[in-house]
């Protein structure tokens, strides 16, 4: 039982532990480029943090059962890059938007520094609502797993989409010099520190507006409802419509992480949005973190990315040219591995879920039974006589 | 304020829409029951009848994949129902066959990025393995690497099952914590893919593979020894397991736990030993389909997970659990792929086919969403 | 001779108890009745007793035997079956296959108990080759009946085998119980149709709130004023 309590701290402190000693050694312990190594670190962190939360809010709370995440993460990173760069002018890149220079006419804070990004990431969580709202139509209503059948199968086809309508966002070649936010004020050595406080800002305003409406009443609806749907129903609750608005809310959620992302690496590729990549980590994030926390959503995309990043400092160490060659290929084993251990031993996450009312009951002590995913679901038997 | 938003989208269009939508299939259910499948046959039909007209060998090869992704979606049918899960490792357990296949025939694996090491000696190395049976282009070692592929994937899901499955089958554990460990193995399975035999496609026999042509009397098609062979083989190992399913013992025992676990049990059924013997058969099929689908097109590790789409689209279109709808949804969802992307058609002026082909394994998703709204238990499923 | 004894049986679902100390004796021969109101715990303790759910206190004994906690396919194998009140056949298989697998666990040739028990049921043999799932209500409750005779059970436990009938459904279902018993199978049923059920059997209990409440013969039991007021109608 000790132990178990020391496993959350523990496996933080080692994430922790590697990410800083890796580069450090690498670089021979120079401070600086640790820094700005670990900078990038926690930003992408942060990034994904953000999207994994999207998920919670859907998964967690909601059990809207979304193996789509690479589509709304898709079209929030596109969306925003087509929302701030210029117009389209050469006949080789091909894209449609381009409304960075119309939006930059605020005579404030140097025009265009702030505006077009904000409306970028508006767009973004806007065109990714849509997205949820059109989806939710035809696939709300189904069972669990083809929900998850037909949502993956749809980000399929929006990647297939961007590929190959050429006109749309320039296809397999993908959208680069997209413009980051308050670039031009700092000297690019400095620009990933002012970054990554943009993106944590981001992720503390998701963080917080989760917490909320999490414990507002209307997140006590869409618990009550992925607990058990009939007697929710039978309260009086429209079903459908929470269910439709969670979705849709955690799907504004991945937009704004795909538009932050977006601003983040100045550059987006179809690439980057396979199911594997983009759908599968956030999942591994949520189940290592504990579905239905949002403080384990973040910690779990703390420690996967941790992982990921860890496995490929590897490389600058001595191993076999046999390993070396293929560290990507083994870092997708750990990953995969990764989920299928903390299922099998421990599913209810590193942070269990907490049973939190209301904000004005306060919270009950000690985790709750069982968490959404992971402990045993009650036994499909008819109840008693 | 979102929520104020998204409350007046749904009261204002969505709602009068499903609710009209569903108190029409509760007044009708019969009527509805036989208009989503004879839509679904009707489309399907007209498709046929008007592509075999103008590209009967786009027909053609649309049954070969059809034939080939049927055995893949047996096995994923079977285990979907038998063991009420989605099994997203299906599509990499597919392609790992084909490896396993290959490696057994040629000793190969990767020793770096691009270089391959050969064991000393494999299948490939016994006296005329590699020279080509008839008309077909591979030896008999394939047939023996394939037949140990069917093995060792059969074993290798045992394993698995006793290994993940079955300890979160005993806690009870819900589907959706079955779905996301299965992506994860799918995961595990196509890094070892990657790691053992590296990311550049092969072929199991490289060179130019020449077709034969078959005059039909209305038009001529063209055909490889190969692929009737892989129809041969896809239609032998479905009658076998028709058989299996309905004049065996276990077949009969694996129905019944399709139909009903509990009962099953209670009956004095080992639904374990009959789950282990599904990931057995669903293994041995999907590992010959990985075979034949790389004699089709190639081995290669990413190609497991764009088959995973069409192989549910075939078990839903069918029903879940029925190997003869999976036969029936595989056939139309390889033609329809292969018909979407290879035909000319417009109407009014205005060009729908052929489709660009990075749509190929979109059309399998389109029908499977269609499906899912006219007819969720599918053509041959039973009623939900 | 006893043939099953259920000893101050503690047991519920997960964390929920239902049953606090039941306990009923079958003697051989028996046809034994089970009634009491909605959450008694009747059908728990079949459940309970064939092993679907775990004995948390108490013991079963089967002919003497101690086979408390043993898993339904060894209840089973020892000649113990079960007949759920609701899905009780598989839908998707034919009357016959229905029967082959109530017998899944016996090796030897049971060809001949198939037409064996068919020639029980008419009504269900007519339609031998038919999926199961086109049955009406009562004949799926006939197949059901049939496929738990197929391993020659020396007990049969059934839950509430008139639920759902047409009225003159229950009359037969309850003369093919009779016919069973009298061919020398104890039966142990659970019923709301409680005086139908009294009449034709040897014995009764009644369960309240998850313990026994009173036992006696069937006519004993019809003829009780307490038991007339509360669970007979008056």
């Amino acid at each position: 039982m000790k132990a178990e309590r020391l496993l959350t701290p523990l496996s933080f402190l080692a994430i922790t532990a590697a990410v800083i000693i890796m580069p450090a050694e690498r670089s021979g312990w120079n401070f600086d480029s640790v820094i700005s190594f670990l900078t990038a670190f926690a930003t992408t962190v942060a990034i994904f943090a953000v999207i994994t939360l999207g998920l919670n809010v859907q998964w967690g709370y909601t059990g809207v059962f979304n193996f789509g995440i690479a589509g709304f993460f898709m079209v929030g990173a596109y969306t925003a890059a087509v929302f701030t760069k210029s117009p389209a002018e050469s006949e080789f890149v091909r894209y449609i938007g381009g409304f960075g220079d119309s939006l930059a006419f605020l005579p404030f804070l140097d025009s265009g520094q702030w505006l077009p990004f904000v409306f970028g990431s508006v767009a973004a969580a806007l065109m990714a609502g849509a997205l949820a709202f059109a989806l939710s139509i035809p696939t709300l209503r189904l069972r669990a797993d083809y929900l998850a059948i037909s949502t993956i199968g749809i980000a399929e086809l929006l990647r297939a989409v961007v590929l190959e309508e050429r006109g749309l966002v320039n296809s397999a070649r993908g959208l680069i010099g997209i413009p980051r936010p308050f670039h031009d004020f700092f000297e690019p050595d400095d620009y990933k520190f002012v970054y990554f406080g943009i993106a944590v800002l981001v992720l503390i305003v998701v963080f917080v507006a989760v917490e909320r409406g999490i414990r507002s009443p209307w997140g006590r609806v869409l618990r009550a409802l992925r607990e058990d749907e009939l007697t929710t129903a039978a309260s009086g609750k429209n079903v459908f419509g929470f269910k439709m608005q969670g979705f849709i809310f955690g799907a504004m959620i991945m937009g704004i992480g795909g538009s932050i992302y977006a601003y983040e690496r100045g550059s987006v590729s179809p690439d980057t949005f396979t199911p594997f990549f983009a759908t599968f980590i956030f999942w591994v994030m949520l189940m290592v973190g504990g579905s239905g926390n949002n403080r384990g959503a973040i910690l779990g995309a703390y420690i996967v990315w941790g992982i990921w990043t860890i496995s490929l400092q590897l490389q600058g160490y001595d191993m076999p040219e046999f390993v070396r060659s293929r560290i990507f290929f083994v870092r997708d084993l750990l990953i995969g591995s990764l989920i299928v251990i903390v299922l099998l031993l421990r599913p209810a996450g590193l942070i269990p879920e907490e049973r939190k009312v209301s904000l004005f009951i306060g919270r009950d002590t000690g985790p709750r039974p069982r968490g959404p995913t992971a402990e045993p679901q009650p036994p499909d038997e008819p109840p008693p006589d | 304020m979102v929520q104020a938003i998204v409350q007046i989208l749904i009261t204002t269009f969505v709602e009068p829409l499903t609710k009209a939508l569903r108190n029409a299939r509760e007044r009708y259910p019969a009527l509805f029951d036989i208009l989503g499948a004879a839509a679904i046959w009707l489309i399907f039909a007209a498709l046929v009848l008007w592509a075999i007209t103008s590209e009967a060998q786009l027909v053609v090869i649309g049954i070969i994949v059809g034939s080939i992704l049927a055995l893949g979606a047996i096995g994923l049918t079977l285990i979907y129902g038998i063991m009420k899960f989605a099994n997203f490792a299906h599509g990499d357990t597919m392609m790992l066959g084909a490896y396993v296949a290959f490696f057994v025939l040629t000793g190969t694996v990767a020793r770096t990025a691009r270089e391959d090491t050969e064991l000393p000696w494999s299948i490939g190395s016994l006296p005329g393995a590699l020279e080509p049976i008839g008309k077909l282009t591979f030896g008999y070692g394939l047939i023996i690497g394939t037949l140990v592929a069917a093995v060792v994937i059969a074993l290798f899901l045992v394993a698995l099952n006793h290994l993940v499955y079955r300890p979160l089958r005993k806690r009870g554990s819900s589907i959706v914590v079955f779905a996301v460990t299965s992506l994860g193995l799918a995961m595990v399975t196509r890094a070892l893919m990657l790691i053992i035999w590296g990311p550049d496609p092969r072929v199991y026999v490289s060179g130019i593979h020449i077709a034969d042509k078959y005059d039909l009397g209305f038009t001529t098609i063209t055909l490889k020894a190969d692929q009737i062979f892989m129809f041969a083989v896809a239609i032998v190992l479905t009658v076998l397991v028709y058989f299996l399913l309905f004049r065996t013992k276990l077949g009969k025992a694996m129905r019944a736990v399709t139909d009903n676990p509990d009962l099953a049990r209670v009956s004095g059924i080992d639904t374990e030993q009959v789950f282990t013997w599904t990931w057995v058969i669903g293994g041995a099929l999907v590992a010959v389909a990985g075979v034949l689908l790389a004699l089709q097109t190639q081995l290669n590790p990413i190609l497991g997970f764009v088959l995973l789409l069409p192989l549910f689209a075939s078990t839903i279109l069918g029903g879940i659990g029925s190997p003869q709808g999976a036969l029936a949804g595989a056939m139309i969802i390889g033609i329809s792929q292969e018909v979407s992307v290879g035909i000319d058609l417009s109407i009014g002026g205005l060009e729908i086919l052929p489709l660009a082909p990075a749509y190929k394994f979109s059309v399998a998703v389109v029908i499977m969403i269609f499906t899912l709204l006219v007819r969720p238990q599918g053509l041959f499923g039973a009623k939900a | 001779m006893t043939v099953l004894e259920a000893r101050e049986v503690v047991s519920g679902y997960g964390e929920v108890e239902i049953l606090h100390g039941v306990s009923i004796k079958v003697e051989e021969g028996e046809i034994v009745t089970i009634i009491g109101p909605n959450g008694a715990g009747k059908s728990t303790l079949l459940k309970t007793v064939f092993g679907l759910l775990p004995c948390k206190r108490g013991k079963v004994f089967f002919g003497g035997e101690d086979v408390t906690g043993k898993s339904p396919q060894v209840m089973a194998r020892k000649g113990m079956c079960y007949v759920p009140q609701s899905d009780n056949v598989f839908p998707s298989l034919t009357v016959q296959e229905n029967l082959e697998m109530g017998a899944f666990i016996r090796r030897d040739d049971y060809r001949p108990k198939i037409e064996e028990v068919l020639a029980l049921f008419p009504d269900v043999l007519e339609r031998r080759y038919t999926r199961a799932g086109k049955l009406s209500g009562g004949q799926r409750q006939m197949l059901a009946l049939a496929r738990a005779l197929m391993l020659e059970p020396s007990i049969l436990l059934l839950d509430e085998p008139s639920a759902s009938l047409a009225p003159n459904m229950v009359e037969l279902v309850f003369s093919k119980i009779l016919d069973i018993n009298r061919s020398g199978v104890a039966i142990v049923m659970v019923e709301q149709n409680a005086r139908e059920s009294l009449k034709l059997s040897h014995r009764g209990y009644i369960l309240a709130m998850g313990q026994n409440r009173l036992e006696g013969t069937g006519e004993s039991l019809l003829d009780n004023e307490e038991m007339g007021k509360a669970y007979l109608g008056g």
